[in-house]
């Protein structure tokens, strides 16, 4: 019945929390901080040395921009999980989702809210990125149509994080935790191909580098952008995402509905 | 409110609705029966529960309630911390499950049709349910959305809530300015906002300022004025006094008493004026004049039953003027929520730290 209502109410839903990020920027100021320490660290401090590694001894930092830069987008994609789970969480430990609970309005349009709040915040950290990037000396090759599938392809990987990250954030008791749970998926970005190529890594961290979701993710994107030609990373990839999209979706609504009439998600 | 059968004597012994309700046949005469079913028709209950029960792990929260509450009465759940008040307000708000017992709300089954329960309701939780981020306006349309209001329709409603709450000057202020009162007023604006037939309030007044405490209480009686169910929980017998048509007292999960304000306080002996004395001779006189108060020969004291009004004092001091009695001071106690407790249940409030 309620359903009828689930485009207007996640718009209700979403104009809150585009309000929440204009009054409370923290959240997408650390979005962009983050990545763009570590894209001004591996670049300038690290870069000369782990390009010449890459170019065979002739790289140098020129060539760690190119490789790095997929990688640091990807850590904001990824950090888009913490900052749902965190706005979720506080809203958990307010008594506005009680609030919500009681009301005849579309079961998911709180949860879908913050997902739709997260990707546009995410999307928006992710171009400011790039750009810092491009200033660094980031040269992609690739042309409109390459922008274009790269967008739509992090907005599926954002999407995808962004459910997990809700279903983290109404698992948590506390804000606290909501911030420090997602924090692994920072982790796989490092434990891929992002930084160096999988295959320089100890052996049974090798295994694990080359078939966690985070090197489709990278190696997409850097395909996508440099224009190598597409491989199966992008098939895995929407494989990963269909995945961790419905664990998070199926997760987050099974505990956000405990309590009687749990209204079957449309 | 007030009711001409003030005395306890007014009420028949049979028809006592203090009684017990646990293993209590003789409630079940056939005259009270057929009247309490006519008075309490069907149609006419906006909510209703029968044995309902809830546990937390091994925990019993709610040990089988019964409850009737009228379309268009306040009906007030009275009991201290740990009693299952708030429990009870969760589950019929469709908060949390029951684990038995039968439910209706608005004349919808809870489990079922809870979107009809929930588009029927508004709730008022204890702990804050403003979105501190947005100015009241934005909290107020944000509601407005969600009642599925048009915009111009969500605009008038907003405007006439932050009026009538006084709230119009902070409106275009964030909520987490908001002082302790504001902050319950635009939550209870909120609540209002989808025009609800039943309002479920939880513990409307914990924390407010003596001031605040009557703005609640003004703006609750005109909710009740304009035909609106109320079911509120408190822990003060002078609210439900103030505010309910009917109260029910919880203990430990059980309800343990039912009916009006009025019949409730003629079960309580509590109430009484206190008279302290210095010459022991005033005490016998005193004692002799008033044949109701208990002496106490060791403090020089009497304890006169009474509710302590202006004219039962005047009356009072005016005998004790007449036969020329001094006294030292005077006290007057009121009811209070430990001597309902004593009252019906025989043991004083334990209010345990228990988990809502």
């Amino acid at each position: 019945m309620t359903a009828t209502y689930a485009v207007r109410d996640t718009a209700t839903m979403l104009r809150r929390n585009l309000r929440h990020m204009q009054r409370y920027p923290g959240v997408p100021l650390m979005m962009v901080f983050l990545p763009v320490m570590f894209l001004l660290l591996f670049v300038y401090v690290f870069g000369a040395t782990l390009g010449n590694g890459l170019g065979h001894g002739l790289g140098g930092r020129g060539v760690y921009v190119n490789y790095v830069s997929p990688a640091i987008i990807l850590l904001t994609v990824a950090s888009s999980a913490t900052a749902t789970a965190v706005g979720v969480a506080s809203d958990m430990t307010e008594g506005i989702i009680d609030r919500f609970r009681t009301m005849a309005i579309w079961r998911p349009s709180v949860l879908a809210g913050h997902v739709l709040g997260s990707m546009i915040q995410t999307l928006l950290a992710v171009a400011v990125v790039i750009g810092v990037a491009l200033l660094a000396g980031f040269r992609p090759t690739a042309g409109a149509a390459g922008w274009l599938a790269t967008a739509g392809f992090l907005a599926m990987i954002t999407l995808a994080l962004t459910w997990l990250g809700v279903a983290l954030g109404v698992v948590a008791k506390t804000v606290g935790t909501a911030s420090n749970t997602p924090m692994f998926l920072l982790l796989l970005v490092f434990l891929g191909s992002g930084f160096v190529p999988t295959a320089s890594m100890a052996g049974g961290l090798r295994q694990f580098a080359t078939y966690q979701p985070f090197t489709a993710f990278t190696d997409t994107v850097r395909d996508l952008l440099t224009s190598g030609p597409i491989g199966d990373h992008a098939a895995v990839s929407a494989a990963w995402c269909a995945g961790i999209a419905v664990t998070g979706y199926i997760w987050a609504m099974a505990r956000y509905n405990r309590g009687p009439a749990a209204a079957p998600a449309q | 409110m007030s009711n001409p059968t003030d005395q306890p004597a007014g009420v028949p012994a049979d028809a006592d609705p203090f009684a017990p309700r646990l293993g209590t046949a003789h409630r079940r005469g056939p005259e009270h029966s057929s009247v309490t079913s006519a008075a309490l028709g069907r149609a006419a209950l906006a909510a209703e529960a029968r044995g309902v029960r809830k546990s937390f792990g091994d925990q019993v929260v709610l040990d089988g309630i019964d409850l009737d509450v009228v379309e268009g009465s306040v009906f007030a759940l009275l009991g201290p911390n740990g009693s299952g008040k708030t429990t009870t307000v969760r589950i019929l708000s469709t908060l949390l499950a029951a684990d038995a017992g039968v439910i209706r709300v608005a004349g919808h089954e809870m489990v079922r049709e809870a979107d009809l329960v929930r588009a029927a309701i508004g709730v008022t939780g204890q702990f804050s349910a403003v979105d501190k981020l947005l100015t009241g306006q934005e909290n107020l349309m944000m509601m407005a959305d969600l009642a599925h209001l048009s915009r111009a329709g969500g605009r008038r409603r907003a405007a006439e809530l932050l009026g009538r709450f006084d709230l119009s000057e902070a409106a275009g202020k964030m909520a987490a300015t908001y002082s302790g009162g504001m902050s319950r007023r635009l939550d209870l604006a909120m609540t209002l906002v989808g025009a609800p037939r039943i309002v479920f309030l939880d513990e409307p007044t914990t924390g407010l300022d003596p001031r605040g405490r009557h703005v609640m209480w003004q703006i609750i009686r005109g909710l009740a004025a304009d035909g609106v169910t109320i079911l509120l929980t408190t822990q003060d017998l002078d609210e439900a006094d103030q505010l309910a048509d009917r109260v029910a007292v919880l203990d430990h999960g059980a309800l343990v008493a039912e009916g009006s304000p009025e019949q409730l306080k003629a079960r309580i002996p509590g109430g009484h004026i206190r008279l302290q004395f210095t010459d022991p001779q005033d005490l016998e006189t005193a004692a002799r004049l008033l044949t109701s108060a208990g002496r106490d020969d060791e403090t020089l004291c009497l304890q006169v039953p009474g509710d302590g009004s202006v004219p039962a004092l005047r009356a009072l001091l005016d005998q004790l003027d007449q036969h020329a009695i001094d006294i030292e001071s005077l006290s007057i106690h009121t009811p209070d929520l430990d001597d309902v407790f004593l009252a019906v249940t025989g043991h004083p409030t334990a209010s345990e730290d228990t988990p809502r």
